[in-house]
């Protein structure tokens, strides 16, 4: 089975205010087509991992591969492009443009990444947001929708240019419990129908249990 | 690979939502541009002004024969007396002739003379202006008139008659305004003068000179050259001045140097004779810019906080682009090209509203005795200053675009996302 995602010993430290040994020692491998849960209580270096993951963190020790190539070392500018283009990030609030409109903020990472003319770029977001059920939604601003509409609209935005992976942070965290189902079969969906790898951190134990398979830590330590 | 078309219109989206700080900073740098642009006009329209009121009346360089004592007296070619210390009293000035000797061939050869503009034969001399019982001192100055209105600016200053009708009068004056004023002449009417020998001539007012400068026009009056050697009853080479105007007045010092020595006559160059000019120019220049600049670093600050605090509010939008795939290259330009929008049109204004503002000043009238030709206020219309003007806005919205647009690149995503 083909590798999105492998790290080995990857070692962190937070030197402010004192020193402080975060992750050690992390080694683990994710399948392509894998939809994996990190679960850890606070302090126990979930989210310090997947910001390595997702390669905005570099400063760590050990190696970070992505699709079987190393990313550990490369460049800043170099690393934008991966992100932009491998890696579908879906955060805890929102994060939306709050200027440009719901189909902008779904359209900009793709224009980024320009391989496609405006038009197919479009298309394929609004094919995006309709997948998620928000296409009636696509020109109103993106600070005017409902919490659970702008988690749905930066899972449009995560996936605009078909990265290998997404990684999730908390992504039902600030959610109820009907917009948080409603953002697991999503989830549960673009895996079966599209075969993409999910990386989701979470405190939401339900949420975990229904997932393939979930990495506990503790004390930056990974327990099973 | 910069992708030009995103990073625009992300600028854009931040300065059509927050209008009111774009139009802030832009006005900022309109006020600075304009004032620079109306400040620097003005002032260099009346530097040329007062300088043309002053240079266009001096010549590039003067030759004339100047009466001092001989440099060498007899002691110094005496040996015996060399290393002792010479003391001579009473010593006189050289005989020798008011005239410029060999007058004629100088002026000859300076026609011929590939970088002189026009030579001019003067002679001046001492009379007495006749009024009643009353006697006037004064001066008149022989001149060739057709060839004195070529390379100056005569023909402006004189306010009554014209030159021609000068060059046609066998016994015409061109008389001064304050002298006019004082005797009550005007043109048509005659006037006595007298020589400091004694002799008597009736000279016909064909024309009024006034050049703006009261010392000069209460004693100067102009006659044709020929009419001053008979008054005086000399010969046609009888001249005491020849002024030379040259194609370039840079080189009027090395040139008069040269005429110096070569013809054995005193001549003295603009830049001697008009030195304080030059300062007062020079001075004037520096305010307005000192003015200028200062404007435009006030301009610059604001554009510079107005980023800043953009930035601290657009946090969140930074670490979201950085983590959809901007990098920090990107997010520096987003800013950077914001800050230069603001500059550009800042600027563009600024140059339209300091030239509206020039043309407003250039209409307003302004009237002056020293100046017949001028009814409005002077302005100078040079490109330079506008080029000079837009490079200045560019430049100090990118200086202030620089620092807090930098600092967005270096904004770490994962601390603004984790609220750390």
């Amino acid at each position: 089975m083909k590798l999105v995602l492998e790290t080995k010993n990857i070692n962190k430290h937070f030197r402010k205010p004192n020193d402080f040994h975060v992750l050690k020692d992390i080694s683990f491998r994710i399948k392509k087509g894998e939809f994996t849960s990190i679960m850890g209580k606070s302090g126990s270096g979930k989210s310090t991992l997947l910001y390595i993951l997702s390669t905005m963190d570099t400063d760590y020790t050990g190696e970070l591969y992505l699709n079987g190539q190393l990313v550990t070392g490369k460049p800043h500018e170099e690393l934008s492009t991966i992100r932009n283009k491998h890696i579908g990030f879906v955060f805890q609030f929102h994060y939306l443009l709050s200027e440009f409109s719901v189909l902008e903020n779904v359209m900009l990472p793709a224009k980024k990444l320009a391989e496609k003319s405006h038009v197919e770029i479009e298309y394929g977001a609004m094919e995006k947001l309709e997948m998620l059920h928000i296409g009636h939604l696509a020109n109103q601003r993106a600070s005017r929708i409902s919490g659970g509409e702008k988690q749905r609209v930066a899972i449009a935005r995560a996936l605009i240019n078909n990265p290998s992976i997404l990684m999730c942070d908390e992504p039902t965290g600030n959610l109820d419990s009907h917009n948080s189902e409603n953002v697991f079969n999503i989830f549960k969906r673009l895996k079966e129908e599209e075969g993409l790898s999910l990386l989701v951190v979470t405190h939401d134990e339900d949420f975990a249990k229904r997932t393939d398979r979930i990495i506990q830590m503790e004390d930056g330590r990974i327990i099973s | 690979m910069i992708n030009w078309k995103v990073i625009l219109n992300i600028a854009k989206t931040h300065l059509m939502t927050k209008m009111k700080s774009t139009v802030t900073a832009a006005l900022g740098v309109t006020f600075g541009i304009g004032a620079y642009i109306t400040l620097v006009s003005f002032m260099t329209g009346l530097n040329e002004m007062l300088d043309s009121l002053i240079l266009n009346q001096t010549p590039h360089i003067h030759l004339y024969n100047e009466i001092k004592p001989t440099e060498q007296q007899p002691i110094s070619l005496y040996d015996e007396f060399k290393n002792s210390v010479h003391i001579v009293h009473s010593i006189k000035p050289k005989q020798s002739q008011k005239k410029i000797h060999n007058a004629l061939p100088i002026l000859n050869y300076l026609k011929n003379n590939k970088k002189v503009k026009g030579a001019t034969p003067q002679l001046r001399t001492q009379i007495f202006y006749l009024s009643g019982s009353i006697e006037l001192g004064g001066n008149l100055v022989g001149i060739d008139i057709m060839e004195e209105t070529r390379i100056s600016n005569m023909r402006d200053y004189i306010i009554g008659g014209s030159p021609e009708a000068l060059k046609n009068a066998e016994n015409g004056i061109l008389l001064g305004s304050g002298l006019a004023a004082k005797m009550s002449l005007t043109v048509g009417d005659r006037v006595q003068i007298s020589t400091v020998r004694g002799d008597v001539f009736p000279l016909k007012i064909v024309g009024i000179y006034q050049s703006g400068i009261a010392d000069i026009d209460n004693i100067q009056s102009f006659a044709n050259l020929k009419t001053v050697q008979r008054i005086l009853g000399e010969a046609q080479n009888y001249i005491t001045d020849i002024n030379i105007k040259l194609f370039a007045i840079e080189k009027a010092p090395t040139i008069a140097q040269n005429l110096a020595s070569q013809f054995k006559v005193t001549a003295t160059d603009i830049n001697q004779a008009n030195a304080q000019f030059e300062t007062g120019s020079n001075i004037r220049n520096l305010i307005t810019y000192a003015v200028s600049i200062t404007l435009l670093i006030v301009a610059g600050f604001g554009i510079y906080n107005i980023l800043n605090m953009l930035i601290y509010e657009k946090m969140k939008d930074i670490a979201i682009l950085k983590a959809t795939g901007f990098s920090g290259r990107d997010v520096q330009l987003i800013f950077m090209s914001q800050a230069m929008i603001i500059g550009a049109i800042g600027g563009i204004l600024g140059l339209i509203i300091g030239y509206g503002l020039s043309r407003l000043i250039d209409n307003v009238a302004f009237e002056t005795e020293a100046l017949p030709t001028i009814t409005t206020y002077p302005i100078s219309y040079n490109i330079a200053y506008y080029v000079i003007g837009i490079t200045f806005a560019l430049l100090s919205t990118f200086v202030a675009g620089w620092l807090p647009s930098n600092k967005a690149k270096r904004i770490d995503p994962v601390r603004i996302i984790r609220g750390t």
